[in-house]
């Protein structure tokens, strides 16, 4: 099947559908690509390179007749147009607020993939278009905080005087917000950030960041966070406003969807900070922004110096990297319902993740799909580390740790008054046996296991200590334990060192 | 023990004596448990092992001055008998360390334990023969500390010597399932605990010699028996369970006679030993359990499956198409297996990744934690061919990148990248974690032929996957050829 890759048209989109790199990727899936001429010049990847990679460029047209579409957006009315029964577009669409769109789709008896309905479940990561551009977006809102802010992030001490290290106040850590804390921090920032999530103030950690609590718990089903209620929001307002006068800049992320952002710094806010602090408001748009002064897309700055950004398109500011993700993710889809690698779209909607994204089928209206429930929080980057620990070593120790304690308990206890220090003792050395090895790299078993062998062979002690005894039996067997176990301690110390010395690192050679 | 003091020293000195045992116990404690700290990074391993060096020395010195000043009967008999025995025993560890290839060390491992539980016997029997039985509440326990002592001293020893003679090959490597096998282990085990009960209730030397050579016969037996039933595969497992077992019988040992030192060391040997085996039941999602009492069902593919992986296609290549494959490949790993340690192909794999670092590609090594036939085995063989150990990545450090490698080259490997552990819930290795080489651009593996399948009997897909290339032949002999085509074309 063919994939068709277009320009996108909505005005100030500089990202692309694909890169060269993802089109080779598509091309391995088994599928045909063409771009439309000069699609990717925004976000600086040219004709040539789609083209190196395997693309055939052709006109708009003939994108459109591809069998698949996928872009940014939704196309512009006339492009929808031209579709038909049979082609397949895949694009972020939201369904919800775009009913025509659905019928339009429905009435074209096509196949639409809306991406941004990608289910928050962890499998589903891969493929998660906002994740990757919010990601691109809170590390954006830093850089343009930045430049709006008259001084350096980070602290030093210098000749002419110490400089401060700048404050950065972070709400909501979701994606961007996780984006937007780690790029503080490496920018030497002191970041703190609030989530009416708690669970997540670990993540908030994990990068260096502060969390600052609100006294609102909310917890969530869909990976998202709610819109909170009266007396909540009163709260949450306060500890806002408070965080606000205290930090040079604020980023704020929180986006409800489907609905207008939230409010969450008010004017009032804004009057109590310092002159020359920075917002940006990740959550502008027509409808009304994170913060009640700022402008989609524009800068505000307000009677009492304060910066306000407004920029919608915070993406679209970094157009290589975000086409880049946007296609990986793209490419991630099409491995899932590409099983065999042949170049022919499977959606099997019986996978969630499928089925989650379906709007229509052929023409049939699919959407709204079932709810998935996760209780997964979104945040791809940070949660790859926090699920590194094994279960297995949750399986629960107290099953097996109870019975060890009674059991060494009763060792010491019952034990005859002469022997007791030898059972805590014995104790004492299981416990620091486990724990000196248990950060041993995999590449030192051996060499560890050969010098185990030698420190073993300190069962010499034993033998010589009764090789002097009156009876030549015990003589007898004390000399031959002696002299097997000094070819324990003489050949595990030498072959160990022998290993030793032959591992080298790259830089000695 | 009863102090003899045959040569007549003031009780001053003596009590001197005792107090610089005591305290070179405890120097001798704490630089063991340094040694193993140490020999858990590599920048500390060389300093772990002289602290271990060290230990072991100052604890000799203790230890004979000790046993030559108070309990000697004839030091000077004592001493001549001391100076031959570790004489002999110390010369005999040098050859071994000295001569031992790298390819062999899982035997030499294996060896070293079997002394360990010999010695943990004969002190055993000598701690019976100068305390024998008698009517203390303290003595009920020394009785069954030396039933203990015997018993783990004579499984290790058995165990070890069998697990030495398999690995040597000198044995067969399969498993020897004797029929009933776990109702025979737990009817020697059950007799094992009568006759421990019994021999605490013995009284004198004559008495207690009956059960305890008893204990001791069935103990050989169960030793031989438990490893004899488990197969060339899971010998890491055997080998860091045995290296356990050698540290509890030292422990024992030192129980047996009151010795601080001895229980010390041989707790923090059997623990640490034991750790080992978890992590390589880990490596393999296996339980200990199942590891020694269960063994790989050796059950043969259900017929329907196996003909229909035999009807399929596997691609075979030559020296130069896979000379060219690397040559246009960025990125190589090579998954290395028990393989390249039978047909020591690791130096020539060594010149290979010299000649391919030197051509600007990347390349790495991944090793699954149960790769070869001793926890380590195949990080020891790649250090001795001088591969930089900053490029051996474990199976978990790499497992997620092999998306972007373009080619890995699999060299004696089967059960751990075998795709089957992960897509087939029948499988006999299912859910073990495997290396996925097969996400990456090219699969080249080399095998000595396509007719023997892995340790697990398992037919592996991976060779018959639409970017696996079969590269027969001896692997030393494959990648010495493969490096004289390039030699030829560069």
């Amino acid at each position: 099947m063919r994939i068709g890759v277009p320009k996108e048209m909505a005005s100030g989109q500089t990202l692309v559908g694909a890169s060269p790199d993802t089109v080779k990727k598509l091309i391995k899936l088994g599928y045909e690509v063409c771009v439309e001429s000069g699609a990717g010049v925004n976000a600086r990847f040219f004709d040539d390179q789609f083209e190196a990679a395997g693309a055939t460029i052709v006109s708009r047209a003939e994108v459109f007749a591809s069998d698949i579409i996928t872009c940014l957006d939704t196309p512009p009315m006339a492009d929808l147009e031209s579709m038909h029964k049979g082609q397949t577009l895949v694009c972020r669409m939201n369904p919800g607020a775009n009913p025509d769109l659905v019928e339009k789709a429905q009435s074209l008896g096509i196949t639409a993939l809306a991406m941004d309905m990608v289910p928050r479940i962890s499998r589903a990561q891969a493929l998660d278009v906002r994740s990757s551009l919010a990601n691109v977006g809170g590390y954006r809102a830093v850089i343009e905080a930045a430049t709006a802010y008259g001084r350096t992030f980070s602290g030093q001490v210098t000749a002419a005087g110490k400089v401060p290290p700048a404050k950065i106040y972070v709400i909501g850590v979701g994606v961007a917000g996780l984006a937007a804390i780690g790029c503080g921090v490496s920018m030497g920032a002191v970041v703190s950030a609030t989530d009416v999530r708690p669970e997540v103030a670990d993540q908030v950690e994990s990068l260096g960041g502060t969390f600052v609590e609100i006294p609102v718990k909310q917890e969530s089903s869909d990976g998202y966070a709610k819109a909170l209620d009266d007396e909540q929001q009163r709260i949450t307002l306060e500890v806002y406003k408070e965080q606000a006068a205290k930090n040079d800049i604020v980023i704020t992320t929180a986006q409800v969807p489907g609905r207008p952002a939230p409010l969450l710094i008010t004017a009032e806010a804004v009057a109590g900070m310092k002159p020359g602090s920075v917002i940006v408001d990740m959550g502008a748009s027509p409808l009304g922004g994170n913060c009640e002064l700022s402008k989609p897309n524009e800068v505000v700055v307000t009677e009492n110096g304060v910066t306000i950004i407004g920029y919608t398109d915070l993406p679209s500011r970094l157009p290589s990297q975000g086409s880049q993700l946007f296609g990986q993710n793209m490419v991630n889809f099409f491995k899932l319902t590409t099983p065999n690698k042949d170049g022919k779209l499977a959606l099997n909607t019986d996978d969630e993740v499928v089925r989650g994204v379906t709007v229509t089928l052929d023409g049939t209206g699919m959407w709204p799909p079932p709810p998935v429930k996760v209780s997964a929080d979104p945040a791809p980057t940070v949660k790859m580390e926090k699920e590194e620990p094994e279960p297995k070593k949750k399986m629960n120790p107290a099953v097996w740790i109870v019975p060890v304690a009674i059991l060494a308990a009763a060792l010491v206890w019952f034990a005859p008054e002469a022997m007791k220090g030898h059972f805590v003792i014995f104790e004492l050395a299981v416990v620091i046996g486990f724990y000196v090895i248990t950060n041993v790299t995999h590449s030192l078993h051996t060499p560890l296991m050969s010098v185990t062998n030698a420190i073993s062979g300190i069962i010499i002690v034993g033998a010589a200590l009764l090789i002097g005894y009156g009876n030549p039996i015990v003589q007898a067997l004390s000399f031959v334990a002696m002299l097997v176990a000094s070819i324990n301690i003489f050949g595990g110390f030498l072959v160990t060192r022998r290993m030793l010395g032959m591992f080298q690192r790259s830089s000695e050679k | 023990m009863v102090i003899v003091n045959a040569l007549n020293l003031d009780a001053g000195i003596l009590a001197n004596v005792q107090s610089f045992e005591g305290l070179a116990y405890i120097a001798a404690a704490l630089l063991f448990i340094l040694a193993l700290a140490g020999l858990s990074q590599q920048k500390s391993a060389l300093r772990g092992n002289q602290m271990g060096i060290f230990g072991m020395a100052i604890a000799l010195v203790a230890v004979i001055t000790v046993s030559l000043v108070m309990y000697a009967h004839d030091p000077a008999m004592a001493a001549i008998l001391m100076v031959v025995a570790v004489g002999i025993g110390g010369s005999f560890g040098i050859f071994l360390a000295k001569r031992v290839e790298m390819t062999d060390m899982p035997q030499l491992v294996a060896m070293l334990h079997c002394f360990v539980g010999l010695a943990a016997v004969l002190i055993g029997f000598n701690s019976f023969f100068t305390t024998p039985g008698a009517d203390t509440a303290e003595n009920a326990y020394h009785m069954g500390e030396v039933g203990l002592a015997v018993f783990i001293g004579a499984v290790t020893f058995t165990g070890s010597i069998v697990a030495y003679l398999k690995l040597a090959a000198k044995i067969n490597g399969k498993p020897l399932v004797l029929p009933g096998r776990n109702i025979l282990n737990l009817a020697m085990l059950i007799a094992i605990i009568v006759l421990i009960g019994w021999f605490i209730t013995t009284r004198g030397v004559d008495a207690g010699i009956i059960p305890l050579g008893a204990i001791c016969v069935i103990s050989l037996a169960m030793g031989a028996h438990l490893v004899l039933a488990i197969g060339g595969g899971d010998m890491p497992v055997v080998v860091s369970m045995l290296n356990s077992y050698s540290g509890w019988a030292a422990c024992m040992a030192g129980f047996t006679l009151g010795n601080d030192l001895l229980i010390i060391t041989g707790s923090l040997v059997g623990s640490s030993g034991a750790y080992l085996s978890y992590i390589m039941c880990k490596g393999m999602n296996r339980s200990i359990f199942n590891v020694i009492l269960g063994g790989i069902k050796n059950e043969k593919v259900p017929v329907g499956e196996a003909s229909e992986v035999q009807h399929r296609e596997h691609t075979e290549v030559n020296a130069s198409e896979v000379a060219e494959l690397l040559r246009s490949a960025k990125s190589v790993v090579i998954a290395p297996g028990y393989g390249m340690a039978v047909a020591h192909a690791q130096f020539p794999v060594s010149e290979l990744t010299k000649r391919l670092l030197a051509m600007g590609i990347d390349v790495k090594f991944a090793i699954h934690p149960v790769a070869g036939r001793m926890p380590g085995h195949m990080n020891v063989l790649l250090a001795e061919a001088k591969v930089p150990y900053d490029v051996v990545y474990e199976m978990d450090e790499i497992n997620d990148d092999f998306g972007d490698v373009d080619v890995v080259l699999v060299i004696g490997a089967n059960d751990t990248v075998n795709p089957s552990a992960l897509t087939d819930a029948n499988s006999p290795i299912a859910g073990m974690p495997v290396l996925r080489v097969w996400e990456a651009g090219t699969v080249v593996i080399s095998k000595r032929s396509m007719g023997n399948a892995g340790y697990a009997g398992v037919q592996n897909p991976l060779f018959f996957n639409e970017n696996s290339r079969m590269f027969l032949g001896d692997a030393q002999e494959s990648v010495n050829q493969l490096l004289r085509v390039m030699d030829q074309e560069s």
